[in-house]
């Protein structure tokens, strides 16, 4: 099977967990049932309850929702901002592109767990204040991108014929550039949205993120280390629903980047 | 006078300053009219079509004047320019390729100096741009109009390039070597239809090549660059007929000719390089004086044929 097949079968999953959860779950996440805690799977609860006899299963479900909501604002951030960004400082050059790559560089040299930290520090903790600051960290990324490779756009002929025709640079940036980079993004946005999901993780496991009744795989696996010795399937089973979707979206990006180059399809 | 180009200087940025790529180069186009301007790579010959069209890289500086129709170009702002350009000036490029966005379909393309400066609706403009290409004696223009960049071969393209150069029906028509990317005999079609065009609408032509055919052909007058200064410029007959500049006859000499006796090229001894302070030409030309070293003297003709040697007597001779 082709990355791109297994990438859209895991993301597929992924969704799929995700949209079940609002409608159906095994038991209510979230609910405490202190007489079955720790119980180890079975028929009722098919991956078994924490400690405090939350159903695991249903949270993985649920927390699967967290994931996709937090890498889905996460990116979105990152692409408005970083799209923007790197298109002004391609298309006005000077100054304007220097001051934008600089404060990029900045950014990428400042830890994004900092900027989290500090976040959590000024508002209290939330998954809100999570996102933002992934979001945050994935302007630079996109912005880089977009500038490096909206230069090679302008670069080209037609970009210069463009401008012979009577275009102003920001009309050109839309019609001409944009286009020709979405391949490039669409790539980094999965990518992105992998390394979101991972730092959503880490966040909540920190205790930076998600906070209960609130369910998020990180959280889960923060709640299982204390029991690690005692019953170990409860870091394994949020751990494998982490790895699985970041697999997946790892794929999902290496797959589209053959399907949309054409040299590569060629190729084959 | 249409352009009227004078004393043109152009510094690009280069690290840590600048290069003096274009050198006082002056001419003039009658409406109407072509001029050929033609020159080995790295002339200057492209960067000053570029400073015509205002289309410059960033950082570069222009001094002198580019008159047309009455309005100094060189002075222009950016928005004058961008509503000048496609409008009343367009330009036609080397590479027919890359010229044409690949994710845009051909009559969108052609059409766009219509809905940027004339505001034709997009069906319109479609209309229109199906027009435009049969101007260009395109076969089978509606099917073009919907295909992309890709299904089309280079001639096709380059026709289409003119197509959407000619869209608002501009005065100037800048083709920086619009033939050099194609094969011979689409060359040829290409050159003959910019002819019959500019017959056609009184367009005015400034066509840059490095191909002497070429500019004989299908130019008027012509103007010889290198190092970025005009050396020779005149009728196309009197420049190329009778040239009178070393690096002309040596341009002339260094063209294979079909039928004649198989013999080594005449190339121009040394590496492309320009000299700094007076003659570009001095360091590789053969008949070079002390003298050189100082801006060389205009020497002027009879039919406005224009040398730049101080080997160039009053009378019209090389000594």
């Amino acid at each position: 099977m082709s990355n791109l097949r297994l990438g859209i079968f895991c993301v597929g999953l992924l969704v799929l967990a995700a949209l079940l959860s609002l409608v159906w779950t095994p038991y209510p996440p979230a609910v405490i049932d202190v007489p079955h805690k720790l119980i180890p799977p079975s028929a009722a609860h098919w991956l078994g309850a924490d400690a405090l006899g939350r159903d695991v299963a249903s949270e993985i479900l649920a927390g699967a929702r967290v994931s996709l909501l937090v890498g889905v604002i996460a990116v979105g951030i990152g692409l408005s901002f970083g799209v923007a960004l790197g298109l002004i400082a391609a298309s006005v050059k000077g100054v304007v592109e220097d001051a934008i790559m600089k404060a990029c560089d900045f950014a990428f040299a400042f830890p994004a767990l900092l900027l989290a930290i500090l976040l959590t520090a000024t508002y209290g903790p939330g998954v809100v204040n999570a996102i933002a600051a992934i979001g945050v960290a994935n302007v630079p990324v996109f912005a880089k991108l977009t500038r490096a490779a909206a230069n090679g756009v302008l670069a080209r002929e037609y970009a210069l014929a463009a401008r012979a025709a009577g275009r102003g640079p920001f009309a050109i940036a839309f019609e001409h550039v944009l286009p020709n980079i979405a391949a490039a993004l669409i790539v980094q946005a999965t990518i992105q949205f992998a390394i979101a999901i991972l730092a959503e993780a880490a966040l909540s496991y920190l205790g930076l993120g998600a906070q209960p009744p609130l369910v998020s795989w990180g959280r889960m696996l923060a709640d299982a280390q204390a029991w690690l010795y005692v019953a170990p399937r409860l870091a394994v089973f949020p751990g494998l629903a982490v790895a699985f979707s970041v697999l997946g979206l790892n794929l999902l990006g290496d797959g589209l980047r053959d399907a949309l180059d054409p040299k590569l399809r060629a190729r084959r | 006078m249409l352009l009227s180009v004078e004393n043109l200087c152009v510094d690009l940025a280069v690290l840590g300053g600048f290069k003096r790529v274009v050198r006082g180069v002056s001419f003039a186009l009658a409406e109407g009219q072509s001029l050929g301007v033609v020159g080995e790579s790295g002339s200057g010959k492209t960067i000053t079509a570029l400073a015509i069209m205002g289309l410059l890289p960033e950082g570069a500086l222009v001094s002198g004047a580019i008159r047309f129709e009455g309005r100094d170009l060189a002075t222009a702002s950016e928005a004058q320019m961008q509503k000048l350009r496609g409008d009343r000036v367009a330009m036609v490029f080397q590479e027919p390729m890359s010229a044409l966005n690949p994710l845009h379909r051909i009559g969108d393309q052609v059409a766009e100096p219509l809905r940027l400066h004339r505001g034709f609706s997009r069906a319109r403009a479609g209309a229109e741009a199906v027009r435009l290409l049969t101007r260009v004696r395109l076969r089978d223009p509606e099917r073009l109009a919907r295909a992309y960049p890709f299904a089309l071969s280079g001639g096709e393209r380059q026709r289409a390039m003119i197509a959407m150069a000619l869209a608002c029906g501009p005065k100037l028509l800048i083709a920086d070597e619009p033939t050099t990317a194609l094969d011979v005999t689409v060359q040829a079609g290409i050159l003959d239809l910019l002819a019959a065009l500019g017959r056609e609408t009184g367009l005015s032509i400034l066509l840059v090549s490095h191909d002497l055919a070429v500019i004989a052909r299908h130019c008027r007058r012509v103007l010889v660059m290198y190092g970025g200064a005009v050396m020779e410029e005149g009728p196309v007959e009197a420049v190329l007929g009778q040239a009178l500049h070393p690096y002309t006859r040596a341009l002339l000499a260094a063209r294979p000719t079909i039928g004649a006796p198989r013999v080594r090229l005449a190339a121009i001894p040394g590496a492309y390089a320009a000299a700094a302070q007076g003659c570009a030409f001095a360091p590789r030309c053969p008949l070079a004086l002390p003298a050189c070293e100082r801006e060389p003297p205009t020497v002027a003709l009879a039919n406005g044929h224009v040398v730049r040697c101080v080997r160039v007597t009053p009378d019209g001779r090389l000594t």
